[in-house]
């Protein structure tokens, strides 16, 4: 039993959830010790199940009358610690509100509860013409909760833009158990946009429960390209060239010779092993002037000495394309034991640059890091393999890591394009935003989460002297 | 932060095999570079039958792989609770085909189950109860006593006094999982009779194979081993059936009881002489995936013979599609759905070749069955071991399939076909679950297909 939470506050939790939605012996609690990010650890004291929004209310009044912190989670898929109880405390786990609400496809919405996976959504409205656009590569896993949270992107952002683009309402509960609702179904609402401010807050301000998605109609017709080159410069050129000519491809995607080995291990696909980078190129929209399209970029591609470019033949073979590039990551463990995905955003003129300076900041430290990422908006994933039980090679790993997200700021560029802040991250916030833009931002979160009780520890860095703020030498390595 | 000190520490030498195996620790049965395959993505949660249903992560692979690991490195004990967490894990693989790690999840899970068994304190298991030993084990596997058991149970048919029992909810009274097994017996038809030891091929001779009965299947699908007999007969094999053949061993090895499975395993070994044939054909997942794992799961003087034994299997469907299946003539003017037997679809990763031996039928249409490839809740012995996890699973299965406005289904697996039509009887639905060998037989006979 944990020692630091009030006497009462797990019976009462269990007269709210009942005694299948509370876990509190130490041996459940301990997968719930870390996400998809495994670097920092900490258990929460308890773990609840909430089944409906008025059940999140009483949880949260219950934490907040116990002073205890408390943090949601979805399906625990982080990549940057969005999940990691930092004050321990209370887990408000939301997998088991996991219902579509409504599907209306006339006035183009759906109505979800956050612990529902990004895919079923898509999978439910199958024979509609209709489907949720942001498809971020986890997201047969991953929760759109979730997605709101960190305001998740997706390859196909480029074009369909990310998860706060696609988001009309959320309803949820605040720190003080006050349920609200923010927009709706209809579009326009006037007034501070809140539904934007809660959107990527990683469940700073206030847990979301209920969740009105903007519905895309499905493109006519799709033509997937399959770009190969012999060396990555000339794979960051055509990007440029592709992008430089106006065209907006639904996505446009980069993959490097480390990557392409080890997907080829997992799925068998066909890639050419001996290219050092290959670009999944995918252009969408209404059948008529897709062929144009498709030549153009096929054009373009080997004006920048493209090897060759495949096409997808068939439907089978685009969804086989897209399933290597969304499970990249997991692939990884292909190629070593730990691995440690960083994401950074510059500008795409910037891509050889970084890239080439990863490759040099890779070799210094003597770790190997393979690259596949969304080329076409700038957001780099540098993957850097190591070995957890070494916790000489875990130092450097993080030593490579600050210094590539350094120079994506020197770039100009950003220290997350999608996988949020998290605790990951948080070390970088005072060199991205000025004191002020900080102070906004821990002013605008007070005004909802006064006593940061609900995840503290978490995006913004917190001032000094509350114990809770994360430095970079305390990190442990452990998975 | 993190109350344990650094837990992984002091247990470096467990990993790499230096330290002497510890009795008492289930996981030092495990090569421990097989959990360092997981790298904690999550990817695979969704996949899971039972996290979908109960939304806690120590039901899910990544928790189950956490917590074995947990055990393992010595940072948590075996409490009944973690127990109940592995023991609820159906073994269905589906995370081994979501992980794009390539986690093999089976090769944890078993043997450490099979460890975990032998370390229940005062040595004995949950699977060493009555249930196991008279009816798992004693019964299903030997289809002599298997066949006499099902007497009584035919005369009740024939009486109608089982739809009784079932209307009733009679059956509920009864020891539980016996009156769950009263409620599975399919409708048997008259009994069968044996297969011969010997069908030649019809026409040109394209294989000679040797066809594995199965136990249960033998006596409760006798019609389907027919089925298949022909189909492959109309396929151009030469189809050998040993009478010397026994239970594949799955039902004891995935109960933890791994002996008496690597006997049996031998005795197969010696009944179906490998090198004799072009292939060893099972037209029952579950036995098939586990004769394809004969080669991993015992390392003896034997292990390389039974490598070489499992290189050989193929699941029925998987042989006709690489063999090239002989077009089947007759029309079969129904649209049928399938579902994705988990030892199929995920340990044997057959996936699309029912689907196209299927298409070749003239006239049959598929309609694709949301969830499909999400267990049914037979998994082996689950559904009568977890019954209330097999019902929400079943519950869920028939939902997805009603949906779908068929009423044929189609699998390859004899406990998925029993457990789908226990649950349609139970609910009162009219559906016809069948083997996908059953609809390509009717073809080749140019037979008809009632509902
Ligand atoms: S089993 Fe595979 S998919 Fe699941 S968490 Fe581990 S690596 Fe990821
Ligand atoms: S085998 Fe099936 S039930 Fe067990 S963890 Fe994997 S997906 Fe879940």
């Amino acid at each position: 039993m944990p020692q630091n939470l009030p006497t009462t506050l797990v019976p009462e939790l269990l007269r709210i959830v009942g005694v299948e939605g509370v876990l509190a012996a130490r041996a459940d609690l301990m997968v719930y010790e870390c996400d998809g990010f495994v670097i920092e650890k900490n258990s929460p004291d308890v773990v609840v199940f909430p089944t409906c929004t008025e059940q999140v209310a009483r949880v949260v009044r219950c934490c907040r009358d116990a002073g205890v912190p408390f943090v949601p989670r979805g399906a625990g898929t982080s990549l940057a610690g969005g999940c990691l109880p930092v004050g321990g405390g209370v887990m408000i786990v939301l997998t088991r509100m996991k219902q579509i609400l409504e599907i209306n496809t006339r006035d183009r919405y759906a109505v979800v509860q956050p612990g529902v996976v990004n895919i079923w959504l898509t999978q439910a409205l199958r024979g509609t013409g209709l489907h949720y656009a942001p498809d971020p590569s986890s997201q047969g896993a991953c929760t759109i909760g979730g997605n709101v949270a960190t305001n998740s992107g997706g390859p196909h952002t480029l074009k369909y833009g990310v998860t706060v683009n696609h988001v009309l309402g959320v309803e949820c509960v605040l720190p003080d158990g006050e349920i609200v609702c923010l927009g709706g179904p209809v579009d326009e609402s006037p007034g501070c946009d809140l539904v934007g401010a809660m959107v990527g807050s990683e469940g700073t301000l206030a847990i979301v429960t209920k969740i009105w998605v903007r519905l895309t109609k499905n493109p006519q017709g799709y033509r997937t390209m399959l770009g190969v080159f012999d060396s990555v410069d000339d794979a960051t050129n055509a990007i440029s060239a592709i992008i430089g000519h106006g065209i907006v491809p639904a996505a446009l995607e980069m993959l490097d010779q480390g990557i392409i080995v080890a997907l080829e291990a997992a799925f068998q696909f066909g890639f050419p092993l001996d290219a050092s980078a290959v670009l999944l190129i995918e252009v969408d929209g209404l059948e008529v002037g897709l062929d144009a399209q498709q030549q153009q970029i096929v054009e373009l591609c080997r004006q920048q000495g493209a090897r060759e470019v495949r096409l997808a033949r068939d439907a089978a073979e685009r969804a086989r394309l897209w399933k290597c590039r969304k499970q990249a990551f997991g692939a990884i463990g292909r190629l070593s034991p730990s691995y440690c995905t960083q994401d950074g955003v510059v500008p795409r003129t910037q891509l050889p640059h970084i890239l080439r300076r990863i490759t040099e900041i890779g070799n210094r430290h003597r770790i190997r890091i393979v690259n596949v990422f969304h080329a076409g908006d700038g957001n780099i994933h540098p993957i850097l393999l190591f070995d957890e039980r070494d916790p000489e090679q875990v130092q450097r790993v993080l030593q490579a890591s600050n210094e590539i997200l350094e120079d994506c700021l020197a770039c100009g560029g950003s220290v997350t394009g999608e996988h949020g802040i998290g605790v990951e991250k948080i070390g970088f916030m005072r060199r991205m935003f000025t004191a002020d833009s900080l102070d906004v931002m821990a002013r605008f979160r007070s005004a909802l989460n006064p006593d940061n009780q609900l995840s503290p520890g978490k995006m913004l860095p917190t001032a000094a002297g509350c114990g809770l703020e994360m430095k970079g030498s305390h990190r442990k390595a452990a998975v | 932060m993190n109350q344990d000190p650094d837990p992984h520490l002091p247990h470096r030498s467990a990993r790499t095999g230096l330290a002497a195996p510890d009795v008492s620790n289930p996981g030092s049965a495990i090569d421990y570079e097989r959990f360092l395959d997981c790298v904690h993505c999550g990817l695979c949660t969704a996949a899971c039958p039972t996290y979908v249903e109960l939304g806690n992560e120590n039901d899910s692979p990544r928790g189950r792989i956490y917590l074995m690991r947990g055990v393992t490195d010595g940072r948590i004990d075996l409490t009944p609770g973690v127990r109940r967490h592995l023991e609820l894990c159906l073994d269905c693989r589906a995370c081994e085909t979501a992980c794009p790690s390539g986690v093999q999840y089976g090769k944890l899970i078993e043997p450490f189950r099979v460890a975990m068994e032998t370390t229940e304190p005062n040595g004995r298991g949950k699977t060493h109860d009555w249930f196991h030993r008279w009816i798992l084990f004693g019964l299903f596997t030997q289809p002599r006593r298997m066949r006499a058991a099902l007497v009584p149970a035919r005369l009740l048919q024939r009486l109608r006094i089982d739809r009784w029992i079932e209307a009733t909810g009679l059956w509920r009274l009864l020891p539980q999982r016996i009156g769950r097994l009263l409620t599975l017996l399919p409708r048997l038809g008259p009994r069968t009779p044996d297969l011969p030891s010997f069908l030649p091929a019809v026409g040109r001779r394209r294989a000679r194979v040797v066809l594995f009965k199965g136990c249960v299947g033998d006596v409760m699908f006798g019609s389907t081993n027919w089925a298949t007999a022909r189909v492959l007969q109309a396929n151009g094999c030469d189809v050998l059936i040993p009478e010397s053949q026994v239970c594949c061993g799955a039902i004891h090895y995935h109960a933890g009881h791994s002996e008496p499975a690597r006997e049996l395993a031998d005795q197969n070994l010696a009944a179906l002489k490998p090198a004799d044939v072009d292939a060893i054909v099972v037209n029952i997942a579950g036995c098939g995936s586990m004769l394809k794992d004969y080669g991993h799961h015992w390392h003896d003087g034997r292990q390389a013979d039974r490598t070489a034994f499992a290189a050989k299997v193929r699941d029925v469907s998987e042989f006709l599609d690489e063999l090239g299946l002989v077009s089947p003539p007759g029309p079969i003017p129904h649209k049928v759905t399938y579902h994705d037997a988990c030892h199929l679809a995920h340990a044997q990763r057959v996936r699309e070749a029912p689907r196209r031996l299927l298409r070749r039928i003239p006239e049959l249409v598929i309609e694709e069955l949301r969830e499909s490839d999400l267990c049914c809740g037979a998994a082996g012995t689950y559904n009568l071991t977890e019954p209330e996890m097999a019902d929400r699973l079943a519950r869920r299965k028939l939902q997805n399939i009603l949906e779908t406005g068929v009423r044929v289904v189609v699998t390859g697996n004899a406990g998925c076909l029993l457990q789908i039509a226990r649950e349609s009887r139970l609910q009162g639905h009219v559906l016809r679950v069948l083997h996908p060998m059953d609809l390509l037989d009717l073809s080749y006979r140019n037979e008809c297909l009632t509902i």
